[in-house]
């Protein structure tokens, strides 16, 4: 097991918190690139579907250093999206019929201005989607009223919990989450998410907690549900089964644990064709802290920008040209198709 | 020649077998798929068997596979351990059990 980090690879000044560095890593597999294999079954170019889902990262400042983080997130990332850059957001959508927005990060609730912006949407009748890892509302006094605040603007919270057990979560997120995170679905709960009778949406997050791909999704989920019932009195809707993606922190344990060639031969070997047709890009566009624009969040931690030729900031967002753009594609995209493919709501194939 | 007898790169090359007898090969390729599909087991019970009798005939390729296929069905630390003591206590058992053919031999020498 790696020894627990406090700091993100930044902080470090590790080579893998350059994007060239991750992208050259890319590069080094020995089987077909992920282009070749789209070109192969005729689906390359990858063209989006529509915009659906518009993704938001309000920063990478985070209360956690999580070893599998693909944003390399953690209490020392200063970079925060600004109330300007929110209002180009807002401007953006008021220019379009997208009803879905989806507030990651680090840690969204972090931003100073994270109230404001949900407060901003939820007054558009937007349906907002809000990552939470759980621990934020009891890391301080003032976000112990998040639950409440996520309930009165109606905010679906997907949340991550990578296993039912406190060894497999904390060996993931850091000492205690298992805990701290139980401790704040408890108080979801009691505001009235994820109960059975009320349409507040508590969604929660598995994926590996290592080398491997993620089980069943609906098997995992019923165990999931019966675990935290039994145990710690917890309910909650869906169980999302995300596949880990060899990008930043997780590429990093990747290659130091020697994992990293039996990985991606891994999810090469389990491309799925249906999955493919299936990925998130295809209907989210990603909007970074600083109101850059990528085909996902994997992408804009990448540092791989919207196609040449398309709006590649919020300022200029056009729906309608980019939903013409081509998708910026690399070898980190296997892991959204291995499978029973991957997606910030789960698999994307259903068998 | 290979300095050692098993090498984790030979795991990947286990189809080859069918090359010098593709029918008999893929008999049991086809009935190994099959017996590892969904049925009146799981595929992670089936997953976590396989792991325990592959501790049993202690096979590395076998561990190395199932382990990996036990996390990936779901499977967690304590399952997986749990399913090699049941193989542990058989092989075990199976072992003390051929005490009663010593202690039988012993009456028929001893006076």
């Amino acid at each position: 097991m790696q020894k627990e980090r406090k700091i993100s690879l930044q902080a470090q000044h590790h080579q893998l918190s350059r994007t060239s560095k991750q992208l050259a890593v890319l590069e080094e597999i020995n089987q077909q690139s992920f282009t070749d294999r789209l070109e192969k079954i005729d689906r390359f170019p990858l063209k989006p579907t529509a915009i659906d889902i518009f993704q938001v990262n309000m920063g990478k400042m985070c209360n956690q250093v999580c070893k599998h983080c693909h944003v390399d997130a953690g209490p020392d990332r200063k970079e925060i999206m600004t109330r300007e850059t929110m209002q180009w957001c807002l401007d953006a959508l008021d220019r379009s019929n997208i009803s879905t927005v989806d507030l990651t990060g680090g840690a969204p609730e972090m931003n100073p201005d994270f109230r404001w912006f949900v407060e901003e949407l939820s007054g558009r009748g937007k349906q907002v989607i809000v990552r939470c890892n759980l621990t934020i509302i009891l890391a301080n006094k003032k976000y112990h009223d998040l639950p409440e605040f996520f309930r009165k603007h109606k905010v679906e919270v997907v949340s991550s919990l990578p296993h039912f057990s406190a060894r497999r979560t904390d060996a993931q997120r850091g000492e205690g989450v298992f805990e701290k995170s139980i401790q704040a679905l408890q108080m979801l709960n009691k505001v009235g998410y994820g109960q059975p009778d009320s349409d507040l949406k508590l969604n929660l997050v598995y994926n590996p907690s290592g080398a491997f791909l993620p089980p069943d999704q609906l098997g995992l989920e019923s165990e999931f549900k019966r675990k935290l019932r039994d145990g710690f009195n917890i309910e909650f809707n869906e169980l999302y089964a995300i596949t880990n993606l060899p990008i930043s922190r997780f590429l990093d344990y990747l290659v130091v644990s020697g994992n990293y060639e039996d990985y991606m031969q891994k999810l090469v070997d389990a491309f799925n064709p249906t999955a493919a047709d299936g990925v998130m890009c295809r209907n989210t566009i990603s909007v970074g802290w600083d109101g850059y624009l990528y085909d996902c969040d994997f992408n804009q931690m990448l540092d791989l920008k919207l196609n040449g030729g398309s709006p590649d900031h919020i300022k200029d967002f056009d729906a309608e040209v980019l939903s013409k753009r081509e998708i910026i594609l690399n070898n980190h995209c296997y892991g959204c198709t291995a499978g029973a493919g991957s997606s910030c709501g789960g698999t994307v194939v259903n068998e | 020649m290979e300095k050692t007898y098993y090498d984790p790169k030979d795991l990947k090359k286990f189809g080859n077998i069918s090359e010098l007898q593709p029918e008999l090969g893929k008999k049991f390729f086809d009935y190994y798929g099959d017996v590892f599909k969904e049925g009146a087991l799981t595929q992670r019970e089936k997953s976590l068997i396989a792991l325990a009798v592959s501790h049993a005939v202690q096979c590395p390729y076998c561990i190395d596979a199932y382990t990996s296929d036990s996390l990936e069905k779901g499977a967690d630390e304590t399952q997986m351990m749990e399913a090699i003591h049941v193989a542990a206590a058989i092989k075990s058992g199976a072992l003390l059990v051929h005490g009663v053919q010593m202690m039988n031999k012993i009456d028929d020498l001893t006076m």
